[in-house]
């Protein structure tokens, strides 16, 4: 409902799974959770203002994210009880988050099982093609929202048989400044960008870049026919984020990605 | 923008205090927005006046303090304001600054009328 980029917080985010047309799930707080009353005051203390009417001022000092952290922490709690290591794709439109997953599926599920969770405003486009691929995944629909949730990750998961032990992945709503917002409760944030983006996004969008904790460097089979200088992006991506973990790979040609499952298959390892 | 589903949210959290609280209506909110908290109080505060519209929150003055954020230099430990994630130490020029303040995003309080 933000009347910029659609936001919608009313719940009207809609689980889909491909191929069956008649599944449906709507993600609301009585099917996410039991237990939604968070809400809980710091100390309660009156001031008394001479006004007609009498009002009082009352102490909150509650996060105005509470509730959605509570809730990707109940999901964090979950997916390590049960050894799932969950990573959380994030990027602008048209990056190759999709594409990527694509590529890198079929190759890590020979060490370890993997499920997807997809996230779109619309359409089961991208579910269809992890489908494809033959691992469980579900689509989540935000509607007009502009990112996913805990709430939405929460719903997806229970309609999801995930195994133990395993790899899930979320990709998110292609938008490079709400989703950073919003723990799901992902081990990891993945953020993704591609050389026909400019390289100076990670100061242009510094919360998702400060947030992440890999960034993959996309499409560089293109970097030839393009302006893109990708050792000032590393660059900027890195002072960004200090820590950050950085990878160039063409998920077109395959390029990179050895490196890449290389490191996710010793992050597995680790856990 | 994701100011709008942020301010269903605030006035959700309010409206649930001030019934607990037995209030007719909710007069002021006071958030505090960190500078580094990644939220516009504009539009925040433009998003808030249809979110709050039919609740007790309609009629409330929303206060917004902004702390500055700030930095510490993980090489010469020094502690300086920061506006944005690629700061650089003034003293070392160091780029290892960690964001040790700047990002809290609260509701402080509200207050109420009975």
């Amino acid at each position: 409902m933000c009347d910029t980029c659609g936001c919608s917080a009313d719940g009207g985010a809609v689980l889909r799974k491909p191929g069956l047309s008649d599944y449906h799930v709507h993600v609301n707080e009585s099917s996410g959770h039991g237990d939604h009353h968070h809400q809980e005051a710091g100390h309660d203390h009156e001031h008394h203002h001479h006004h007609e009417k009498k009002s009082r001022t009352i102490a909150l000092e509650q996060d105005v994210l509470q509730k959605n952290n509570l809730l990707a922490e109940r999901n964090r709690g979950y997916f390590e009880a049960r050894n799932i290591f969950a990573l959380n794709f994030l990027s602008s439109p048209g990056s190759g988050k999709t594409s990527l997953l694509e590529k890198i599926i079929p190759a890590l599920q020979h060490h370890i099982p993997v499920a997807v969770i997809e996230g779109d405003q619309q359409t089961t486009n991208d579910a269809d093609r992890i489908h494809a691929l033959g691992v469980p995944v579900i689509q989540i629909n935000t509607g007009s929202g502009c990112h996913l949730d805990a709430l939405m990750v929460h719903s997806a998961v229970k309609e999801l048989e995930l195994q133990d032990n395993s790899l899930l992945c979320i990709e998110n709503v292609g938008n490079l400044v709400c989703p950073a917002m919003f723990d799901l409760g992902e081990a990891l944030k993945v953020v993704i960008i591609s050389v026909t983006e400019g390289d100076d996004k990670p100061l242009k969008y510094p919360t998702m870049f400060h947030e992440a904790d890999i960034c993959i460097l996309n499409k560089i089979d293109l970097l030839p026919y393009v302006d893109f200088d990708a050792l000032k992006c590393r660059e900027n991506a890195l002072r960004v984020s200090h820590t950050l973990e950085w990878f160039e790979v063409s998920a077109k040609t395959g390029e990179g990605l050895p490196v890449l499952q290389e490191w996710i298959e010793k992050k597995l390892k680790q856990r | 923008m994701h100011e709008m589903s942020i301010a269903l949210s605030i006035v959700e959290a309010v409206q649930a205090k001030a019934r607990e609280e037995g209030a007719a209506s909710i007069s002021g909110i006071d958030l505090v927005i960190g500078k580094l908290a990644g939220i516009e109080a504009e539009s925040l505060k433009f998003c808030f006046s249809a979110a709050a519209k039919g609740t007790l929150a309609e009629e409330a003055l929303l206060q917004v303090d902004e702390p500055e954020g700030m930095g510490e230099c993980g090489e010469c430990g020094r502690m300086f304001p920061v506006s944005f994630y690629y700061a650089e130490c003034p003293d070392c020029r160091s780029l290892r600054v960690k964001i040790v303040s700047g990002e809290e995003f609260l509701i402080q309080s509200i207050t109420i009328e009975e």
